[in-house]
């Protein structure tokens, strides 16, 4: 057997070579895993029926239901399944549904590298720990820009179509809000994809972090802020949880939409700019202490 | 430390809670040798093996693999692993797994097909991991720690699940490995297989390392076992023979501490004597025969101490 001049030598080369080099590693195996497709195609379905199918049907129908709850006309009801809502669309259910579908990917990508023994098996074949966590969280990344990507052209090609059946405008958003859109999809979801990854760092058990992520997405932030006003000092926690900051940064953006509905998890907690600042903050903080947990912990 | 010293480790110790997984364990294995890392199930083989690699850090003491502190980037590069059974993505096949760990190390594809032909794995290469016997993921673990040239191999127990074949096999390549003039470490608990391919043993018993030397050391000269009768007329041939002291009864039989090339002239000798010889051949001890001396004297020596320290 003989050694490659393309070898990567750790310790020679240069560190970000090395967190290329596993960031590489990993979206190899991450495109081939079937858990990923499955998350990814559960939110795109997700998005496709709450977004879209529930509220077109309800406009033909005249019918409402718990999808366009509160909705003010059917007229109002195309408005937003038309290309110009696309951005708000795209990201309305990205602070509850989304995000536990990333924190759920997070958390198998780093729990299972525990269970499978692919932790021990990596970081024994030589990379630094430091270039393994950052290119596995790099990688983790891009799968969030690509499911955010997908969303955008799944909201664009949909509400196209539908303006194109009901003979409606077929104007797109303008190239700034899209953009905008891009931006806060992938903070938010990068955000919980982050806090998945960490749980599964920390619990070293897939099913228990993607359990008690769920749980806290779900249902512990919600009850959490329905008690802040009765406790003095309550909401000054509940102000500043992932939750509602995501929540909050995608409520500011989406607004008031024309037909008045509201998507479950966006709120009205925080003005945009805080809550945008405070996502990024979690979206970085949180993948960072993960990588520290990793580089410090013995891996068993 | 010597040039041809790979490892050496100084009062290596792990302890986990109230539990010492390793206690002042002190190896030194050199270039070119496999190496046997003998002990019963949790002695603390894998634990230290695992600080080796830098997978978990001791709580105290220093380990220096190929010059450099244990763990260190410029030196794991260098050593390929199979560590406490083989950790691969169970979706993925055998080829997509260690193109998968190539990536991570930026060696090239050609060294996945290299490694899989070594371990003669190429035909099922396709399948997914979660298929193969254990004997194939143990192949496949095998395979992976071959990428990448490594100076030092570590396989922990790597004929786990193998069949008869299949273990020959292992064994076959492990010396191979070593006549490239590559250092190998093997942990096992078998002990025809070390003393079948090992050229210097360590015996970790409790956590500690009761002793470390090569094979035909540690299992000491042979001995001459006699049978015949009288038994009293023997050991008096014998012990004229071959001097006071060198002559022990087991039963019926006589032990003898004489070099093998003298059994014809003892045979002369007894037979002259009218002993009626029975039996006389060499008598080797086993390496199993010194390990369960060993342990068992190290298992009675800790007992002892917690005795007294309760």
């Amino acid at each position: 057997m003989t050694t490659s001049s393309a070898t990567l030598v750790p310790g020679a080369a240069g560190p970000w070579r090395e967190v290329v080099a596993s960031a590489r590693a990993e979206l190899y195996r991450l495109r081939r895993w079937g858990a990923v497709r499955v998350i990814v195609g559960a939110w795109l379905l997700l998005t496709l029926l709450f977004g879209y199918v529930f509220n077109y049907v309800s406009y033909v129908t005249g019918e409402s239901g718990f999808a366009n709850e509160g909705a003010t006309s059917t007229a109002a009801l195309l408005v937003d399944l038309l290309p110009r809502q696309a951005p708000s669309v795209m990201v309305q259910g990205m602070p509850m549904f989304g995000g536990a579908l990333m924190m759920v990917l997070g958390a198998l990508a780093a729990g299972n590298g525990y269970g499978w023994g692919t932790w021990k098996t990596i970081i024994a074949q030589g990379p630094r720990r430091g270039a393994v966590a950052a290119g596995s969280l790099l990688a983790l990344g891009t799968v969030v820009v690509a499911v955010v990507l997908l969303t955008a052209a799944l909201t664009l090609v949909v509400s196209t179509a539908i303006a194109g059946l009901e003979g409606a405008s077929m104007a797109l958003p303008e190239a700034g809000r899209m953009a905008a859109a891009l931006g806060l999809g992938t903070g938010v979801m990068g955000m919980w994809a982050g806090a998945g990854f960490l749980l599964g760092i920390v619990s070293r058990n897939p099913a228990l972090s993607a359990g008690l992520g769920l749980v806290w997405a779900l249902v512990v932030e919600n009850l959490l802020r329905g008690v802040g006003g009765l406790v003095p000092g309550m909401s000054a926690v509940t102000d500043v949880l992932p939750g509602t900051a995501a929540g909050s940064w995608v409520g500011a953006f989406v607004g008031t939409s024309a037909s008045g509905d509201t998507s479950p998890g966006m709120l009205t907690v925080l003005d945009g700019t805080p809550a945008g600042l405070l996502t990024i903050a979690f979206a970085l903080g949180l993948p960072a202490l993960a990588a520290w947990r990793l580089v410090r912990s013995d891996v068993a | 430390m010597t040039h041809t010293t790979v490892v050496l480790t100084d009062r290596l110790t792990k302890r986990y809670g109230d539990r010492l997984a390793a206690d002042g364990v002190s190896m030194t294995v050199h270039r070119g040798e496999v190496y046997g890392f003998l002990g019963p199930n949790g002695a603390g083989k894998t634990t230290t093996l695992r600080m080796l690699l830098g997978l978990v850090r001791p709580t105290s003491g220093d380990a220096t693999v190929l010059g450099r502190p244990a763990g260190h980037p410029a030196v794991s590069g260098r050593v390929g692993a199979l560590i406490e059974g083989p950790g691969f993505f169970p979706y993925l096949s055998g080829r997509d797994n260690l193109a998968t760990l190539a990536r991570y190390r930026g060696l090239p594809d050609a060294e996945v097909d290299a490694a899989l032909d070594r371990v003669d794995l190429s035909a099922r290469a396709g399948d997914r991991f979660r298929q193969y016997s254990l004997g194939m993921k143990q192949r496949l673990g095998v395979a992976a720690a071959l990428m990448g040239d490594p100076a030092l191999i570590v396989l922990d127990e790597p004929t786990n699940g193998l069949d008869p074949a299949g273990m020959a096999d292992m064994r076959r390549l492990i010396r191979a490995l070593a006549d490239e003039g590559r250092t190998v470490i093997l942990s096992s608990h078998l002990m025809a297989e070390v003393e079948e391919i090992c050229d210097r043993v360590g015996v970790i018993s409790d956590g500690r390392l009761v002793r470390e030397a090569p094979v035909e050391v540690l299992r000491g000269a042979s001995v001459l076992e006699v049978v015949g009768t009288p038994t009293a007329r023997l050991l008096e041939v014998a012990s004229r023979l071959t001097g006071e002291g060198t002559v022990r009864l087991d039963g019926d039989r006589a032990l003898l501490d004489l070099d093998e090339a003298r059994a014809p002239e003892l045979a002369r000798a007894l037979v002259q004597a009218g002993v009626d010889l029975h039996r006389l051949a060499p008598r080797t001890r086993s390496l199993e025969d010194v390990f369960f001396e060993m342990t068992g004297a190290a298992a009675a020596a800790s007992r002892d101490t917690l005795e007294v320290t309760a």
